[in-house]
């Protein structure tokens, strides 16, 4: 690897710094949120949709993802190929099944007559909420990508900063996920059953 | 693995001279070529803007004027606000960055040679997106801080604001992608032994500027996407009758917009701290207060954005609270003042070219600076919002400031890009007349917008006391293009004249003139170290003899492929989704190309 004036790989820097800009993206949509919600001029509103049993489900499924991603980065630096492929795999496998959530549940909100221009909070929600879930589509094209390497043998112990970057990254949309959650759902209102 | 020697036969010819054509600028991963075209583009447009400019000064000249109408206007003095900010001054301090500092730090190039070249490109159909506007229908029109509502669906039927919407994503990203690239370049590819405190205070400035960039253009970025989404989607961000609130976008767009600022004015203030003390023959008085005034400027600069919004209506609480976070701003800015004066005090002064633009700079912006605290004060802002008292303010610091400074580097740094000088005398005359344009044009503008003229308004009626000061700032104008036509004669004159700079004409200090003028594309034969903060005066750098071996990156095309699909992309916003899915594949496979592109 290349010397670097901090010992710090420039890839795992540039990332971080990334992350930091991306912190003040989601806060931004966040801020929005907070500031218009309970606004909604008509309805439906945010506490006679929201579903939060179901959506805890999907959050434990991505918290998941982020387990199988660390053991997918071990099995990497361990060179342990078929570690590597499994659990690669897995991480995209869950990141799908949230992703397939979200579609079900917006698909269900504009069946409920929650089109995107309805209200104040279908704005905000579907811009929010939408806007995570492009960051986790990324990051599942990303996995695959790594998982298509590592089903060829490309992806020995030399490429672990490929899977350490790509990590950084799917946890990072994990966390903004748990701060949305909180804030969307645990915070809205909703009944809980 | 290829020698220094076989590396720069694969290159081309060594001395960083053009060479290959065509072919081999567009596919450059060379940080000095990226920034030749940066500075290129960005001078492009900066004449671009100053047309603009002028066209608004001959139709201001005199009262009751119909050379433009009042739609034309809206649209010119909104592009020349966008085009002098996005397009000229940030590009030219990117040509800037992406030259020197790769220099200054001891490096060979950026850090992410590939990455440095998309940002160009992105830029540059981000800004060619945005001029298309001209011949496809009207340009924006709305300013460039674009208040809503009057840019929603209603207000605004044309397309002008979906290229604001569109071609500012696209610079706004690109700008985002190269501070990223920078940030990391400065913090890991230091030479052995510079460390933060023996930074040159141009690269100090340059990482700065490139944190603002990154924390400031996102909250910008969701404004514009709820801009597009309000328009083509009828979501209700910025609808009243909805329950929206217009003032969000206000929020929005100032905390982009007051970091901004710095982002334009930090990169000058680098560029003058590592000039005065070369054409003083002193080290920087105060080094390290230098540095820490420009990391608090960059802080307090997002905690001050509502001084924009005393207008508003936020409450006394919060306009109070605004105006004392803008007025300290204004401690570490005169400390910097202070700080280039002692610089000069009692050092052997040469009042070359670079110098007396920087000089300039400290003088203007102080003006500049001091009706920038009458602002801060909301009561007092409130007779002078919208009014061209506004106006004068921030030319003062943009063009007295910003201008001034960039060109003190062009001055300065013209013999290390080329090897050749700009003709000094030519320089003087350039100044003097800039001087007294500048002046002329914006002086009277603080007694026309204190007699209550407002701003962005096509004409004025006669009789009202305002056509004495308009026509000043018309000639003043006019004074300011005698000067921009002696800088570019100047350029071409410099560029034909015989290569005589050698590595170091000005005896400066930093690191930059320690290799040839131009360097060769690796830059330097071997990893120079340092042991001092001016390293060339003090014997502080050492450039330890015989071969190294390193390998350069091979140039890849793939960059200009991937900034090509986005824009198909944003067009496709435009023209239809086909479209937009035929530029997302693109870029989607230009990804793929650069990621399995063997990079030596």
């Amino acid at each position: 690897m290349e010397r670097t004036s901090t010992g710090v790989p420039n890839e795992k820097m540039l990332m971080w710094a990334f992350i930091g800009s991306e912190c003040m993206l989601f806060g931004s949509l966040i801020a929005t949120y907070l500031a218009y919600r309970g606004r909604s001029i008509v309805g439906p509103y945010e506490e006679e949709l929201l579903n939060i049993p179901f959506i805890t489900v999907t959050t434990f499924v991505l918290l998941m993802s982020s387990l199988m991603m660390v053991l997918a980065l071990s099995a990497v630096q361990r060179g342990d190929t078929r570690g590597s492929k499994l659990f690669l795999f897995l991480t995209a496998l869950l990141g799908v099944v949230f992703i397939s959530g979200q579609v079900f549940e917006f698909s269900h909100f504009v069946h409920e007559g929650l089109g995107l221009g309805r209200n104040l909070f279908s704005g905000t929600f579907f811009l929010t909420t939408g806007f995570h879930g492009a960051h986790v589509t990324v990051g599942v094209i990303w996995l695959l990508t790594l998982w298509a390497m590592a089903m060829r043998g490309k992806l020995g112990p030399e490429k672990s900063l490929k899977v350490e970057v790509a990590g950084l990254y799917w946890h990072f949309v994990d966390v903004v996920w748990i701060v949305l959650f909180t804030i969307i759902y645990l915070m809205s209102g909703a009944s809980g059953a | 693995m290829a020698t220094a020697e076989a590396a720069v036969h694969s290159e081309g010819k060594a001395g960083g001279t053009p060479a290959g054509g065509l072919w081999s600028w567009i596919t450059t991963v060379d940080h000095k070529r990226i920034g030749i075209l940066y500075f290129l583009s960005g001078l492009f447009f900066f004449l671009v803007g100053g047309l603009e400019a002028l066209m608004i000064r001959l139709q201001l000249m005199v009262p009751e004027n119909d050379m433009l109408s009042a739609e034309a206007f809206n649209q010119i003095f909104t592009m020349h606000g966008l085009t002098m900010v996005l397009f000229a001054v940030m590009p030219m301090a990117a040509g800037a960055f992406n030259y020197i500092v790769p220099l200054q730090i001891g490096a060979r190039d950026v850090a992410f040679p590939r990455l440095n070249a998309f940002s160009y490109w992105l830029f540059l159909f981000g800004a060619l997106l945005l001029n298309s506007s001209f011949f496809l229908g009207g340009a924006p029109n709305a300013g460039w801080f674009a208040y809503a509502n009057l840019t929603s669906s209603q207000f605004s039927p044309g397309h002008g604001m979906d290229f604001y919407v569109l071609g500012l994503a696209l610079a706004g990203a690109a700008s985002i992608v190269a501070a990223l690239n920078f940030i990391v370049t400065i913090i890991n590819l230091r030479a052995p032994g510079l460390t933060f405190m023996r930074l040159p205070l141009f690269t100090w400035m340059t990482l700065v500027v490139s944190f603002l960039i990154i924390l400031a253009f996102p909250p910008f970025t969701i404004g514009t996407i709820f801009l597009l989404f309000d328009r083509m989607f009828g979501t209700l961000f910025f609808e009243p009758s909805g329950g929206g609130d217009p003032v969000l976008w206000q929020h929005l767009f100032w905390i982009f917009g007051h970091p901004e600022v710095y982002i334009l004015i930090l990169p000058a203030f680098g560029i003058i701290s590592d000039v005065i003390p070369t054409f003083s023959k002193k080290s920087l008085f105060g080094y390290p207060v230098v540095v820490y005034s420009g990391i608090l400027i960059a802080f307090l600069g997002f905690g001050v954005w509502a001084h924009h919004m005393f207008s508003v209506g936020l409450g006394p609480i919060a306009n109070s609270a605004f105006s004392g976070l803008t007025m300290l701003i204004a401690i570490p800015t005169g400390v910097k003042i202070f700080n280039w004066i002692a610089t000069m005090w009692g050092g052997s002064i040469r009042f070359r070219a670079p110098m007396l633009f920087s000089i300039g700079l400290v003088a203007m912006f102080t003006i500049g600076g001091l009706s920038g605290v009458m602002h801060a004060s909301a009561p007092a802002d409130l007779q002078q919002t919208d009014t061209y008292f506004v106006v004068a303010h921030f030319h003062y610091v943009l063009f007295g400031g910003t201008i001034f400074g960039l060109f003190a580097g062009i001055y300065y740094w013209f013999p290390k890009v080329t090897g050749r000088f700009l003709g000094e005398r030519l320089g003087a005359a350039h100044f003097w007349l800039m001087f007294v344009g500048m002046n002329l044009t914006f002086f009277p503008m603080h007694f026309a917008g204190l007699h209550g003229m407002p701003r962005r308004t096509f004409t004025y009626p006669a009789g009202l006391g305002f056509e004495g000061y308009n026509l000043m700032s018309t000639v003043g104008a006019a004074i300011t293009l005698l000067a921009m036509l002696i800088f570019l004669f100047n350029f071409a004159r410099g560029l034909r004249s015989e290569a005589t700079a050698g590595a170091n004409p000005w005896k400066a200090s930093t690191l930059e003139w320690a290799t040839s003028s131009p360097p060769p594309v690796h830059n330097f034969d071997v990893t120079p170290e340092v042991t001092s903060r001016d390293p060339l005066w003090n014997d502080g750098v050492a450039l330890p003899a015989g071969e190294e071996k390193f390998h350069m990156p091979n140039p890849s095309y793939w960059p200009l492929v991937v900034a090509g699909g986005i824009l198909v992309a944003a067009a496709g916003a435009l023209v239809g989704l086909p479209v937009a899915l035929l530029g997302a594949a693109v870029a989607l496979a230009g990804i793929y190309g650069w990621s399995f592109e063997p990079i030596h």
